[in-house]
């Protein structure tokens, strides 16, 4: 049973090796600045998809968490702050942010709870732009690296291409198989539980009300270690980050994964990022999540790999 | 004489202007059958909800084993040890029948985010027990053949046989079931009356509101008829039957 649960990991662990041998081997390495990139943009939409795709509450505003995870570690390591100090700062300020933004928020569903995430992300983004102490439009750049041990650190730096790329997977993966192991438990039955129906899950004594803020919290944690650890990859970080069109495109890649399946969103969310900061979409970008979100609701509300299952499924009558 | 294990005092309950529920009082014992009947408005469900905890008594208190119950949330009744069907099933979709009543286990189980992210280390023995009490609890109701299935993939007879599965999986001592016959063709209402005083016969309590009256009169130790929000009589069921006041009401006349 196990086996069967955790040998995709252990395939995406060689995967991972695999790709990188390929890259070095052909010479081809500068590739890994971007898969290193769509490695934590991968983290906020695995996050998301425990809390939309299991939860089923919806989250317009996760890259309002990523900015906040970005910028906060930013400012703190700017400051001063060793590095062990300022990414757990970083990501327990997005966790308390989340919180108590969670509290009200949470209380509504559906249409409702999209706009009031919506709105809240578009408050992250004016307060980065209005204020000095996060660089206003420019955001902030010159962060230094996030130093782990014995030379390794979080950076662009060129020498370090490799170790960041097998970093940024191992959190990938740290974050999968949590994931994972979440979704098969009985917390995760009860998310699915209250997703299928809030008064039945409640009357089976699902605490509903904090279970969808833990998983809310939790989302906004990966998010925020997303955010943190690429602010110190790029050494920099943007307002950009904390755009509509970001979280936007977080729940497209979420929508095209299948909603509930962390699998499927890593696949998309890998292959669509990295085509996106290869620049494949061109000045188009935003306008292909965008067309993705709708194309997946009209076509394929259950994601895109389930248009090959429906295909080889037999005796399926649409 | 064994104690009451449900004690509803003066419970009143309004939307709008409406009387819902008006000063009702009852209880009931542990260990047997009590249906609760009456025209279609008389405020059964509401009754049941209240119990559940799905509304709050606008006054009037629930008594669970002695411990006031009215007006707590749904959850903490559950983890008392109340468990419910609903009158549409509510199965879970999306999830394996067996899921489904996994997740009636919720309150007989532990762990919570951080040792389910940590996993199987943690999890794996308590998970393992659960897992083998709800195919148990599937077992004696004779449905383990579709712990696999899509639960909203099943027949509707069916749907109901795993609501209640779930509703046992959490071992209540008082169990709610809102018209469990409903929609059942005569053969499957028959099985359904056998269930029940099973499920009595294991020492569960099982309050039941239902329509189908010779299942009512053939397997309740006890009755309460309402009317318009107004408990009108309360007793065995022949009693309850032969009452002038329960006559009229279904029979519609004015002056009930």
């Amino acid at each position: 049973m196990y086996l069967r649960r955790y040998f995709p990991v252990f395939c995406l662990l060689f995967l991972v090796i695999l790709v990188q041998v390929g890259l070095t081997a052909l010479k081809l390495e500068f590739y890994m600045t971007q898969l290193t990139m769509s490695a934590y943009y991968t983290l906020v939409a695995l996050g998301l998809t425990l809390l939309m795709g299991y939860a089923g509450q919806v989250s317009m505003g996760h890259g309002g968490f990523f900015a906040i995870g970005g910028y906060a570690a930013a400012v703190l390591a700017t400051v001063g702050f060793a590095s062990w100090v300022s990414l757990p700062a970083a990501i327990l300020i997005t966790g308390l942010v989340a919180l108590l933004i969670g509290i009200p928020v949470l209380r509504l569903r559906g249409h409702y709870l999209a706009m009031a995430t919506l709105a809240f992300g578009i408050i992250v983004l004016r307060i980065l732009l209005g204020t000095n102490l996060f660089g206003g439009a420019d955001g902030l750049s010159d962060i230094p690296a996030f130093r782990l041990f014995a030379g390794l650190a979080i950076t662009g730096r060129k020498a370090l291409r490799v170790q960041n790329y097998y970093i940024a997977w191992g959190l990938v993966l740290v974050g999968l198989l949590t994931g994972i192991n979440l979704v098969h438990s009985r917390v995760g039955r009860a998310l699915r539980a209250i997703h299928g129906n809030e008064d039945a899950a409640a009357a089976m004594g699902v605490d509903v009300a904090r279970f969808k803020l833990a998983t809310f919290v939790l989302s906004a944690l990966y998010a925020g270690v997303g955010g943190a650890c690429l602010a110190f990859f790029n050494g920099g970080i943007g307002p950009g980050e904390a755009g509509v069109m970001k979280s936007v495109r977080y729940v497209a890649l979420v929508a095209a994964g299948g909603m509930g399946s962390l699998w499927g969103t890593l696949a998309v969310s890998t292959a669509l990022t990295f085509l996106s900061l290869r620049g494949a979409f061109g000045v188009y970008d935003d306008a292909v999540f965008g067309a993705i979100l709708v194309g997946i609701m009209l076509f394929a509300p259950e994601g895109v790999f389930s248009l090959l299952a429906r295909r080889n499924r037999p005796g399926n009558a649409q | 004489m064994s104690r009451a294990l449900l004690e509803v005092n003066s419970l009143h309950r309004w939307f709008g202007g409406l009387h819902v529920i008006d000063e009702v009082s009852f209880s009931c014992r542990a260990g047997i059958v009590k249906a609760i009947i009456g025209p279609n408005g008389a405020g059964k469900t509401t009754l049941f909800n209240l119990i559940a905890g799905s509304l709050a008594p606008a006054s009037g208190s629930i008594l669970f084993d002695g411990r006031p119950t009215g007006g707590l949330p749904p959850h903490q009744i559950a983890r008392r040890g109340i468990s419910r069907t609903f009158q549409a099933t509510r199965l879970f979709p999306r999830m394996s029948v067996l899921e489904n009543v996994m997740v009636g286990r919720h309150v007989r189980t532990r762990g919570g985010f951080m040792a389910s992210m940590i996993g199987p280390a943690l999890m794996g023995p308590g998970e393992k027990r659960a897992r083998e009490a709800c195919l148990a609890v599937l077992d004696e109701l004779g449905a383990a053949d579709l712990a696999g299935r899509d639960a909203a993939s099943l027949a509707f007879g069916r749907q109901r046989v795993v609501e209640i599965a779930r509703a046992l999986a959490s071992e209540p001592r008082l169990l709610l079931l809102d018209e469990p016959a409903c929609g059942l063709n005569p053969a499957e209402t028959e099985d359904m009356g056998a269930l029940i005083g099973r499920i009595r016969d294991r020492g569960i309590t099982v309050l039941i509101v239902e329509h189908d009256m010779s299942l009512v009169m053939g397997i309740s130790d006890e009755v309460l008829v309402l009317s318009a929000g107004r408990r009108i009589a309360e007793g065995a069921p022949r009693d309850v039957q032969a009452d002038p006041q329960v006559v009229a009401v279904y029979l519609g006349e004015a002056d009930a």
